[in-house]
């Protein structure tokens, strides 16, 4: 990555070195860990949870009754309930969220497999095999990313209605795929990038076939990757309210669309929007913490590690 | 791989003959390895290049669908439009303003933060973990949650929070903005650098942890001060993971819809480019305008994408090149 660290080991004395490189550079960090640190902490600490107030708040708040939502200053240690959660899921009402949460997973869920059926082949002959050229293809595929949706959106939203694609689920699953096809490509290269020569050679020599190859060399070494790629698409297909909103109506409209009924909302409601946003918000909390380690490596696509 | 086609093509052939069968083999071997690559590009190219080639087209219409008796070509005149009309203008403003001001501020907290993380203290894990949850938050539950229950003036966190204080003191008076009405701007960059901060943080922690620490050691050794290994080792160091943050954060902030939407539907000198053009053609139905509004977006991110495209190839070349 930095243009020092492949120079250190040469310049250090042969021999251990190397290993101790590793040990040595944690320690340094660590080595007083009384002086700044405690002060460093508490700030980290401080800031940490002011970050983290909103959505803390939102989630204290779904528990709370609507009055109690609703107080100034606010009631902290009003009685839990979960009032609200059942509101959200109609209970007095009679408006399902499910309709909306269903199309929000089958649009994220399906683009994100069509996603990795497009994306691994077109890594794998971009890294392992790599074409000629291969550079200026990875920028072609990161050029159509930094095209803003809004400059293709109308010819889309005309050929949709002609065609009578609107309000269709089908529709957004391919719009989602384009979108987060060429992020994956990025990603799913530097992760099969990360598949050592000397062992395809090695299969190659042994006589191994293409699929036993990428069953037995590049399957193991590439799964995390592959993994971290499809939730980092997941999660940009289900955050999505653009192409849904203009693409999507009654019957095909996703969560997001489900959630922006509540932006001019009048009266008694904190609640049931925070509780609204916590359902909305869970799978993606997760399908993030679960691609935590490949977080970085993922949204930098690929760039840092 | 030349090695495999010398062999099949091995001896018993005429030396022209060879040759002819070496190249067609060549040729089907570059096809079998670009076979991969295609339904990927096609794809790409049908769904995201195609519909802006129609775009482009539009824009030089007078389309409205409201009126569609007076369709016809309208040269340039969409495009000067974009540049006169007072609300198309403003939103050009407006998205400057916006992304300019959330990729500064969230960069430069988010490696605040970083340098903070780069430590070790109790319950790093944790702190870390409390950080990110705001980039892991649905974009559009975000808004409503900052339009709500942080910035609603009744009874907003953030004014139930102003009128305890004021308690604490004895005072019923406790100031209580509408900050949503009085800078409805500042609102949307507020909520959008709280989402943004944990991304950035994130690829500055990272870049932090590959700083190579021997090079630290021996500055310190040398009773460098922390101000002066800061900003004349790893300032330096960081600058390519700064810039990496900033441009792909521009990239998607430049797109921004949703926060726009939702906290304040584009009202009081907020509305964006990509809110503005989605309100002239969804509800204005003025498809030749838009178009030529959605171009000048794309003609916009191009000038910036230059640098990002720069910037992210150099650090690809050297991995590249590793």
């Amino acid at each position: 990555m930095s243009t020092l660290t492949p120079a250190a080991p040469r310049k250090s004395v042969p021999g251990p070195t190397a290993l101790n490189t590793g040990s040595r550079r944690r320690g340094k960090s660590r080595m007083d860990p009384t002086r700044n640190n405690t002060a460093a902490g508490i700030a980290a600490w401080l800031l940490a949870l002011l970050f983290a107030t909103p959505v803390l708040w939102m989630i204290l708040t779904s528990f709370h009754s609507e009055t109690d939502a609703a107080t100034n200053p606010p009631s902290l240690a009003a009685n839990l309930t979960l009032d609200a959660y059942k509101e959200f899921f109609g209970a007095s009402s009679g408006v399902s969220p499910w309709p909306p949460l269903i199309n929000s997973a089958t649009a994220s869920i399906l683009s994100t497999v069509l996603v990795l059926v497009l994306a691994i082949p077109a890594a794998y002959a971009l890294s392992i095999r790599p074409v000629k050229k291969w550079t200026d293809v990875m920028f072609f595929f990161l050029s159509t990313k930094m095209m803003p949706v809004v400059a293709a959106i109308l010819p889309l939203y005309l050929f949709a209605k002609n065609v009578g694609a609107l309000d269709n689920i089908w529709f957004l699953v391919l719009m989602y795929t384009s979108m987060n096809l060429p992020i994956a490509v990025w990603m799913m290269r530097s992760f099969l990038a990360e598949v050592p020569v000397e062992m395809l050679e090695a299969a190659q020599i042994d006589g191994a076939g293409l699929l036993l190859t990428l069953r037995k060399v590049v399957a193991p070494v590439a799964m995390p990757g592959i993994a971290a790629t499809a939730l980092i698409c997941f999660i940009f297909s289900w955050n999505e309210l653009l192409l849904a909103r203009v693409l999507t109506g009654v019957m095909a409209g996703t969560a997001p669309v489900f959630l922006t009924g509540f932006v001019s909302s009048q009266g008694l409601f904190l609640a049931k929007v925070c509780a609204a946003a916590v359902v909305i918000s869970l799978p993606v909390l997760f399908a993030g913490f679960a691609a935590q380690d490949k977080l970085v490596q993922g949204l930098s696509l690929g760039a840092v590690k | 791989m030349t090695t495999a086609t010398a062999r099949v093509s091995g001896p018993g052939h005429s030396a022209s003959k060879t040759s002819k069968n070496a190249r067609s083999r060549e040729r089907a071997l570059a096809w079998a390895r670009r076979a991969p690559l295609l339904p990927a590009l096609i794809f790409l190219i049908i769904v995201t290049q195609l519909p802006f080639v129609v775009t482009l087209i539009i824009s030089f219409l007078n389309w409205n669908s409201l009126r569609p008796d007076q369709t016809g070509f309208a040269g340039f005149d969409n495009y000067v439009q974009v540049l006169t009309n007072a609300d198309l203008r403003q939103a050009i403003f407006t998205t400057i303003v916006l992304t300019v001001s959330v990729v500064l501020a969230s960069l430069v907290i988010g490696l605040g933060l970083a340098l903070l993380l780069d430590k070790k203290f109790i319950g790093r894990g944790l702190a870390r973990t409390l950080l990110i949850a705001p980039f892991l938050v649905v974009p559009v539950a975000a808004a409503l949650i900052w339009k709500h229950a942080l910035l609603n003036p009744t009874y907003g966190l953030i004014n139930g929070i102003l009128t305890w204080i004021w308690s604490l003191f004895g005072s019923e008076n406790a100031p209580q903005p509408d900050l949503l009405s009085q800078a409805p701007l500042m609102a949307v960059i507020v909520s959008l650098v709280w989402q943004w901060t944990p991304f950035m943080m994130l690829i500055l922690l990272a870049g932090l942890q590959s700083r190579p620490m021997d090079t630290v050691e021996a500055a310190q050794m040398d009773g460098a001060s922390p101000w002066g290994i800061f900003r004349h080792l790893t300032l330096p160091h960081l600058r390519q993971y700064l810039e990496l943050g900033g441009l792909l954060g521009a990239i998607y902030i430049v797109q921004n819809f949703d926060a726009v939407f939702t906290l304040t539907s584009g009202g009081l000198g907020t509305a964006n480019l990509p809110y503005a053009i989605y309100q002239t053609f969804y509800f204005a139905n003025e498809y030749g305008l838009a178009s030529a509004a959605g171009v000048v977006v794309v003609i916009g991110t191009i000038i910036v994408a230059t640098f990002a495209l720069r910037t992210v190839f150099s650090l690809f070349k050297k991995e590249a090149a590793r």
